[in-house]
């Protein structure tokens, strides 16, 4: 876990705030951008490179993740004074792990062909730094909105990474996108595939590239 | 804050009470859900071998209306209950698990693909065998005459993706079309994928395949897999032929 993920919890205000006020909008919007996840504090590269072949696995690992985060993040954060502190990791792993068990069954129910394909990768979610780092960065010391909304902004900095990479991954190594054959559609048949953006070697470079787009605009520079 | 030792132990019992119940909610009231599931995946491989499935094709439909099935043990003769003589249901003989016995203790699965008359039109057989990092699976289909094959389908649970993991792509199966497994002897042949990929057309003959570039190993899975599974249904193969 890099050192960034550490915040100091924000101080509590006098008079009550709007439930989407300026602070509020910052926890989305941070995460997005100037503190994404991926790209910034680079954490939850493994799975990032690992399901984002196709788009359509790719975002249902999203919306699984995005509903962990903020799931998770909104229970640690409702229970955060009675949770014992010496335990606190234990407990947040086990709702983590509770929660990505739920998604699993459930994708196992409804879902059966996108879980052969990502079964693996949604128990890794367990495993996802991201999470993890948000719930003992941000739930352990907030009130459950903010929480929430925190969750979403990681979430969702998380699933635009993703999907990007899986976008230019499915559309150069298989020529389509959600399965539909693109460069087919607009007439070119006869488009090579890519064979490196099919290999995890491709998610990394793209992820490279996104990277150094998103430092060479905001500016950003590692210490 | 520090809290007292048997606050943390009351805690920790809560919590695995409370989460650990319900995931056994969960998983007692989806099991059914998930079983159907299991069973459509399993029709639809098995259907995948001699015709092309589509998004929405009512799977169960034309299973029933096109499969029949049976058990047969290793000599080829047909078994209707298992040891305790419940009667067995071709579909849930698990493979996987029959796979660890000795191949003359195996119950073997045949399924029975019946054209448009109503004639059996193909044999429809489980494989099963080792790829290069894990097992390798997939269902071939016999043509009517026993010898050519009328399809294959693969599937694998962990071979290297690009590489060995393409033998669940439908252009890599679709070469083993209009294979022969035995020569004019009737000796068993099998078919085989060559080391390599791109040997010209005319090098193969009716019993080899184009092989699949970096995948040997996997290649090789198949072939053994293949050639097994054969010789276990060969006393009833040759059964239903005479």
């Amino acid at each position: 876990m890099s050192t960034e993920t550490l915040e100091q919890p924000i101080v509590k205000k006098e008079k009550s705030e709007g439930l989407m006020s300026k602070r509020r909008r910052k926890f989305i919007s941070d995460p997005l951008n100037d503190d994404n996840p991926i790209t910034v504090q680079v954490l939850g590269i493994c799975s990032a490179l690992a399901i984002t072949l196709k788009m359509e696995p790719t975002m249902v690992m999203s919306i699984a993740v995005l509903f962990v985060i903020v799931f998770s993040n909104l229970i640690i954060s409702v229970f955060r004074n009675l949770i014992p502190n010496r335990v606190r990791i234990i407990v947040q792993l086990a709702i983590i792990a509770t929660l990505v068990t739920l998604v699993n069954e459930v994708l196992k129910a409804y879902y059966y062909d996108m879980y052969k394909v990502l079964s693996v990768y949604v128990g890794l979610i367990i495993t996802n730094c991201i999470i993890m780092g948000r719930l003992e960065a941000f739930a352990m010391g907030n009130k459950a909105w903010d929480s929430i909304l925190d969750g979403f902004g990681s979430g969702f900095g998380y699933a635009w990474i993703i999907l990007a990479v899986a976008f230019f991954r499915e559309l150069f190594g298989f020529g389509s996108l959600f399965g539909f054959e693109v460069f087919e559609a607009i007439g070119i048949s006869n488009f090579p595939n890519n064979g490196l953006m099919v290999t995890p070697i491709g998610a990394f470079m793209i992820l490279g590239i996104i990277i150094w787009i998103q430092r060479t605009k905001t500016g950003y520079v590692e210490h | 804050m520090r809290q007292s030792n048997t606050y943390i132990i009351i805690f920790s019992i809560i919590t695995t009470i409370i989460l650990g119940g319900l995931l056994s909610l969960t998983s007692v009231g989806l099991a059914e859900r998930q079983q159907i599931q299991v069973e459509l995946d399993t029709k639809k491989s098995i259907l995948r071998a001699v015709m092309d499935i589509q998004k929405g094709d009512d799977v169960l439909g034309i299973y029933g209306d096109r499969i029949e099935s049976l058990v047969v043990d290793h000599q080829g003769t047909r078994v209707e209950n298992d040891s305790e003589g419940v009667p067995l249901i071709a579909e849930n003989v698990s493979i996987e698990k029959n796979f660890k016995l000795d191949p003359e203790e195996r119950l073997y699965p045949v399924f029975q693909f019946k054209g448009d008359n109503g004639e059996i039109d193909a044999y429809i057989l489980p494989i099963y065998g080792n790829g290069l990092w894990d097992v390798i699976w997939g269902y071939l289909a016999l043509d009517k005459d026993l010898n050519t094959i009328k399809g294959v389908v693969f599937d694998h649970r962990g071979e290297t993706p690009g590489l060995g993991a393409r033998i669940s792509e439908k252009d890599i199966q679709s070469r083993f079309v209009e294979k022969q497994l035995y020569d004019q002897a009737g000796q068993l042949i099998s078919v085989s994928m060559l080391k390599g990929e791109g040997n010209p057309p005319e090098s193969l003959g009716v019993h080899s395949v184009d092989g699949l570039a970096g995948a040997t190993i996997t290649a090789r899975g198949v072939n053994n897999m293949i050639k097994d599974y054969l010789s276990y249904y060969e006393n009833y193969l040759k059964k239903i032929s005479s």
